[in-house]
């Protein structure tokens, strides 16, 4: 089998102008190497979410990805403000999104349940004061 | 249908990404929360909404609609356009309300 092609972002903080950089460029590279339309977008859907989120609440961070022919490996990383409490992020409708980033139509609460529900696998690690680490795998069948 | 097609129908006006138009229309989502479309908007939707920002268009991308169709004549960033040019993204524009262009467009595709 072919080796895994890795792939780094730097996601820069607070620049929405620029987020969704990451994701579109790995968008692009599934496509050219011929992943399934549907795996391509739950892969670009999940990762935006995750890119988005370390743009609004943690200040920008860091992109990892693992392209395999069977699966899609994504770990975001951040230096921002930990999540205090997971599974109250992780239920739909919570956020704590600021009015200025809920008027560019963030802030649904969204994100990390869109993250659920599009991959195979998701785990967050986080520190309160330390940073987030989002950790995702989707299945490329 | 497609996005030629339903804009010639219902005369909307179009702001960017005419090399787009022959993409299909298979359904449709409403929404201007960025997250309840890309959890809820399948490929191929019109996706109508009053977003007409830069994250609008990278959602649209992302999520594979078949286009944007601003209701309520809102109003398209200049950023945004430029981007939805690059990406091809069409985006197209009425001044009937949400409401409308949706009853509209679902008796078009039934
Ligand atoms: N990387 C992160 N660092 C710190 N807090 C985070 C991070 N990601 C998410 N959170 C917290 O979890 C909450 C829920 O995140 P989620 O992505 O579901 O919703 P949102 O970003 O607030 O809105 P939406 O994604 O719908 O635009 C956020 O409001 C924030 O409090
Ligand atoms: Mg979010």
């Amino acid at each position: 089998m072919s080796q895994a092609l890795h792939l780094h972002y730097d996601v820069p903080g607070d620049d929405f102008t620029r987020a969704g950089e990451a994701s579109g460029a790995v968008k692009r590279k599934l496509k050219q190497m011929g992943f399934n339309s549907s795996a391509i977008r739950r892969v670009a859907i999940a990762m935006y979410e995750g890119e988005i989120n370390m743009v609004i609440h943690a200040g920008g961070g860091e992109a990892d990805v693992e392209i395999m022919p069977e699966k899609i490996s994504i770990v975001l990383t951040d230096h921002g403000p930990g999540i205090p409490d997971v599974e109250l992020a992780m239920k739909e409708g919570w956020s704590t999104a600021p009015d200025h980033v809920r008027s560019l139509g963030f802030g649904a609460g969204m994100g990390l349940p869109n993250i659920k529900k599009y991959t195979d696998e998701m785990r967050i690690e986080t520190e309160i004061g330390k940073g987030t680490k989002v950790f995702m795998v989707i299945l490329a069948q | 249908m497609t996005v030629a097609q339903m804009t010639t129908v219902l005369n909307l006006k179009v702001l960017a990404g005419k090399q787009s138009m022959e993409r299909l229309v298979a359904g449709g989502y409403c929404g201007d929360l960025l997250s309840w479309v890309m959890g809820r908007a399948k490929a191929d939707d019109v996706w109508i909404t009053v977003m007409g920002n830069l994250n609008a268009i990278a959602v649209a991308v992302l999520a594979d609609v078949s286009c944007i169709l601003l209701s309520e004549d809102a109003a398209l960033d200049e950023d945004a356009r430029q981007k939805a040019e690059e990406e091809g993204v069409t985006v197209l524009q009425s001044d009937r309300s949400t409401y409308d262009l949706a009853v509209a467009i679902g008796k078009l595709l039934s």
